[in-house]
């Protein structure tokens, strides 16, 4: 079974101006043990999707399909039932970290608060963890009675990733863990994503605008456009080969970290991302696309077709047959 | 190809263009704003009735002399809101008594905006020792209690209309001056400011031409509701015999109900009409206030 | 296995604890030394309240009674008129500091006595308020940010507002209207007026009864009156709380709501609302003379009153000195408390 399994995902926003789609119709798995990684650019729908993993998406949005965690739909899951489910099976590592902690309590409270909650120990006991998870981070033990303001950016976000360990959750959800970091800090935490994956066998979603990042970090890859996926396959190869466009200048735009030759010869993608309340016709992708035809404005909106057995692709222009 | 004739537009008509757009802008914002429209309604009408007070009740109702009512009686007919100890109609006091309490209020409100935005900007703008001053200066009239202040202010000058209106500008200007000093300290960060004091922008000019453009809406916003303070403060002194002697406010009447016993009598004629007025009158304010700093500031906007 | 990282970056301000004692004395130290200036402020406020209008201040301070000529002398002589002005400043100053606040024109006692004898039902008054006050005042307004625009809000807010545009004095005479003389069907129950039914030992617990009773409707209108401000001044700080990123954190790790709410929502809204609650402090305070007017209540309120309508002006002096006194007192140690509060003003 599946750690997490979303079928045919879709949120949309109540606002003044009416119905908001963000998220259009997604579908994704993550096995334990594997990191799956959703990447686009802002707007394209991906933090509103992690936040239906833990159903915390916010009161005008309307959340509709499946999202199971380990089975049990989380969607229509009891209020205390969610409770219960939520860090001690699957926590997230919130983006921004600078803004994600309270201000007025110190770290080691924070990080104590889920497992007194969840495991019901002492305090005494859950200070013992805090300083165990703290050590795992790579931060000093002494750090617990620090308050938020007193640390960088690159300890709070390690923070955020012991505190999202604390309970020993099968899955973790990393939203942009590494924006705000610079690079020396940025590589630091992806070793350390990466080896406690691999030590603790968790199943990991790592969402992020960064593709280079993803794609040294990530086993699948999933590629979003406007609350879509339009292309899914095994990072490397995805990173190496994108197929379609929109993937090809996305990492483009990135250059790989140690690479000097990408660093030198960026590609940008022009144009904004699209309103998602004014979605272009046909193919959403079609007004930025640089290998656009014109039957791509008009006409249906490209579905995901199978490319080969791991790898998928929304664009017409691709060969292959539907999935 | 034809050539416009008409001359370039000259900097401060394109300046008169933008604000009158910039208040259009607002106004339609406020619109939107139910309680604020709703205050100003109410507000429409009490200056109506301030200013129509000739026409609506004889002014020689007032006078004690010429008082033909019934001494404190509840409505009866010629007097729908009963009559005062006096035999006074208490719908005549009550329609000239508007008069005083809105102009005070005013009038105060006016003094208090003055002082304030006068200290605030200095006190934001002038680093050192003298903006360190005027800062201490407005944080000490925020701690006072206004009332024994005002109390003490009032029995060494006197009771007058103009001592009232000063007492009260005296009490109010401390917050307006506090909320301006800060909006000035973070107008004063902006890039645009660095550049003309490198021009060469003397102090004055700084002040008048960059920050006081910038503050006068949240000013705006801000002394509406000193107006409701004052208005407040105004009913509050001449209940304690400090306010003016000659003419009636609703805070008068509240005065000369209570030393005329209307509470033991059971006047409720005399003690709650002036009360709804003054409460009316100062929600209407306060709520347009109110619905004004949510539409100057946006970040206010979903209250 | 555990994975550790190699070297931590240098991290901000470990600050050697001796140090931290100067910064805290230094902060300690200036909060007090505001509070002695501002008192001192109002001593030379006081003093130059008379002196620096054109005339005789002797003069003045007799305006409303007959005296004969040799008493003003006597009265310029006692209050050193004829000395030059900073001499005279110096006396008054070194009287201050000796608890010397004059003698009270209408009681012809020390003004010290005078207060003293009074001070107490206004501090039970006052006291009893504040606290009231405050604690419905702050629970209306986190509950109605929390449930924004349901019934609930609209209508406390409402509520409130009407409220806050109150005349407090009015509501009192209101009150007493309905619940003390009677209307209508309503019977009177409580007291008109005074502290204590008279004749009765206010040591005894009968005493301490009838203090209760006749204290009920001039505390619930106090506190009526200004829970608007605390209510309306939390209800925002909370709005603008409610937005922030921990508490989505709070709320991912399977937290109750409530205690979302109560455990990091609020302390952080508490913060910057903090300060202004305390300043509505001055206003509680004016209100006590008004109110205790209204109900004849026998503390410093009442005191203000009296002594206005003479007026006795070393009287008023020494009130307006003391209920400043308690204000800034109260402000200082709100200031010195805020620290606790908000670990971000600490030293590191």
């Amino acid at each position: 079974m599946a750690l997490l399994e979303m079928r045919d995902v879709h949120v949309s926003y109540r606002t003044r101006a009416g119905l908001v789609p963000a998220v259009r119709g997604v579908d994704l798995t993550v096995e334990a043990g594997e990191i799956l990684g959703v990447a686009g650019e802002s707007g394209c729908g991906k933090s509103t999707l992690a936040a239906t993993a833990l159903r915390l998406s916010p009161s005008n949005a309307t959340v509709t399909g499946e999202v199971l965690l380990e089975g049990r739909d989380v969607l229509t899951m009891k209020w205390g039932d969610l409770r219960t489910v939520r860090w001690a099976h699957a926590s997230i590592v919130f983006q921004g970290a600078l803004h994600s902690l309270n201000p007025v309590r110190t770290i080691g409270q924070q990080i104590a608060e889920p497992i007194v909650l969840h495991e019901k120990v002492s305090d005494k006991a859950a200070a013992k963890r805090v300083d165990e998870l703290l050590e795992q981070v790579g931060l000093p033990a002494r750090r617990a009675r620090s308050y938020p303001h007193q640390i960088s950016g690159g300890q709070k976000q390690r923070v955020m990733i012991a505190m999202a360990l604390a309970c020993r959750p099968r899955l973790i959800i990393a939203d942009e863990p590494t924006t705000a970091l610079d690079v020396m800090v940025q590589a630091q935490v992806l070793d350390l994503i990466s080896s406690l994956v691999k030590d603790m066998g968790v199943g990991m979603l790592m969402i992020s605008h960064d593709l280079s990042v993803l794609g040294a970090t990530c086993d699948r890859l999933a590629v979003m456009y406007a609350g879509r996926v339009v292309e899914e396959g095994p990072a490397k190869q995805l990173f190496a080969a994108p197929q379609h466009p929109y993937s090809g200048a996305l990492s483009a735009a990135f250059p790989t970290i140690g690479d000097r030759a990408s660093r030198l010869a960026p590609r940008g993608l022009p144009g904004d991302p699209p309103d998602p309340a004014q979605l272009p016709d046909g193919c959403t992708f079609h007004p930025r696309c640089p290998v656009a035809v014109p039957s791509c404005a008009t006409g249906a909106e490209p579905q995901l077709r199978r490319l080969s057995p791991e790898r998928a692709a929304a664009c017409v222009l691709l060969e292959g047959s539907p999935s | 190809m034809s050539v416009s004739t008409a001359a370039p537009p000259s900097a401060r008509s394109v300046a008169w263009a933008r604000r009158r757009a910039s208040f259009g802008r607002v106004w339609k914002e406020f619109r939107r704003n139910r309680a604020g429209v709703a205050g100003l309604v109410i507000l429409g009408f009490f200056v109506l009735v301030a200013l129509l007070a000739p026409l609506l009740a004889d002014k020689s109702g007032l006078d004690v002399t010429q008082a033909t009512g019934l001494p404190m009686h509840p409505p009866y007919p010629g007097y729908p809101l009963g009559t005062d100890k006096q035999g006074r109609s208490i719908v005549t006091l009550l329609i000239w008594g508007s008069r005083i309490s809105l102009i005070v209020g005013f009038a105060a409100a006016l003094m208090a905006m003055v002082i304030g935005t006068l200290v605030g900007i200095s006190s934001g703008h002038f680093t050192g020792w003298a903006g360190g001053l005027l800062s201490r200066f407005t944080e000490w009239f925020l701690v006072i209690p206004f009332l024994p202040l005002a109390i003490v202010l009032a029995s060494v000058l006197g009771h007058s209309f103009w001592i009232l209106i000063f007492v009260i500008g005296i009490t109010s200007w401390a917050s307006t001056a506090r909320l301006i000093r800060a909006q000035t300290l973070s107008i004063e960060a902006r890039p645009y400011l660095e550049r003309a004091k490198a021009l060469g922008a003397g102090h004055w000019r700084q002040m008048n031409r960059y920050v006081l453009p910038n503050v006068m809406p949240l000013v705006f916003a801000n002394t509406t509701l000193t107006v409701a303070g004052a208005i407040l403060t105004e009913t509050t002194l001449s209940f304690l015999g400090l306010g003016d002697p000659f003419h009636v406010s609703w805070g008068s009447m509240l005065e000369n109900a209570f030393d005329e016993g209307a509470i033991s009598a059971g006047a409720w004629w005399y003690l709650f009409p002036p009360g709804i007025a003054i409460v009316l009158v100062v929600l209407a304010f306060t709520l347009v206030g109110r619905a004004l700093e949510t539409v100057l500031n946006p970040r206010l906007r979903e209250r | 296995m555990p994975t550790t990282l190699v070297v931590e970056a240098p991290t901000p301000a470990t600050v050697p604890v001796a140090s931290t004692r100067r910064h805290n004395l230094r902060y300690v130290g200036g909060k007090v030394l505001g509070a002695i200036g501002s008192l001192f402020f109002v001593a030379v406020f006081n003093f130059f309240l008379f002196r620096v209008l054109p005339g005789d201040p002797a003069k003045m301070l007799t305006r409303n009674h007959a005296v004969p000529a040799e008493q003003i002398a006597q009265l310029r002589k006692q209050f050193g008129l004829n000395q030059p002005i900073p001499q005279q400043f110096l006396t008054y100053l070194g009287n201050l500091l000796h608890g010397d606040l004059g003698i009270s024109f209408k009681f012809r006692q020390p003004v010290t006595t005078v207060i003293a004898d009074r001070m107490w039902p206004t501090i039970l008054l006052l006291g009893i308020s504040t606290i009231l006050c405050t604690i419905i005042g702050l629970w209306l307004g986190i509950h109605q940010a929390w449930r924004r625009d349901s019934t609930f809000d609209r209508s406390s807010t409402s509520i409130t507002l009407i409220l806050y545009s109150m005349p407090e004095f009015w509501l009192g005479m209101i009150l007493i209207l309905v619940f003390a003389s009677g209307f209508g069907p309503i019977p009177g129950i409580f007291p008109t007026s005074g502290l204590i039914t008279p004749g009765v030992d206010p040591a005894s617990l009968q005493g301490v009864l009838s203090v209760a009773y006749h204290l009920a409707l001039p505390v619930i209108t106090l506190t009526l009156a200004y829970l608007a401000e605390y209510s309306l001044v939390m209800r925002s700080s909370l709005l603008d709380e409610m937005g922030e990123d921990y508490l989505l954190t709070a709320r991912a790790k399977g937290l109750r709501d409530a205690d979302v709410r109560q455990l990091h929502a609020v302390p952080n809204a508490l913060l910057p609302s903090f300060t202004l609650l305390v300043l509505n402090l001055g206003f509680v305070v004016s209100g006590a003379i008004t109110i205790e007017t209204v109900f004849s209540i026998p503390g410093l309120g009442l005191l203000s009153y009296e002594a206005l309508k003479v007026p006795d002006f070393p009287l008023l002096q020494g009130v307006f000195l003391l209920f400043s006194a308690g204000v800034i007192f109260a402000n200082l140690v709100a200031d010195l408390a805020y620290p606790l509060l908000d670990p971000r003003v600490r030293p590191a």
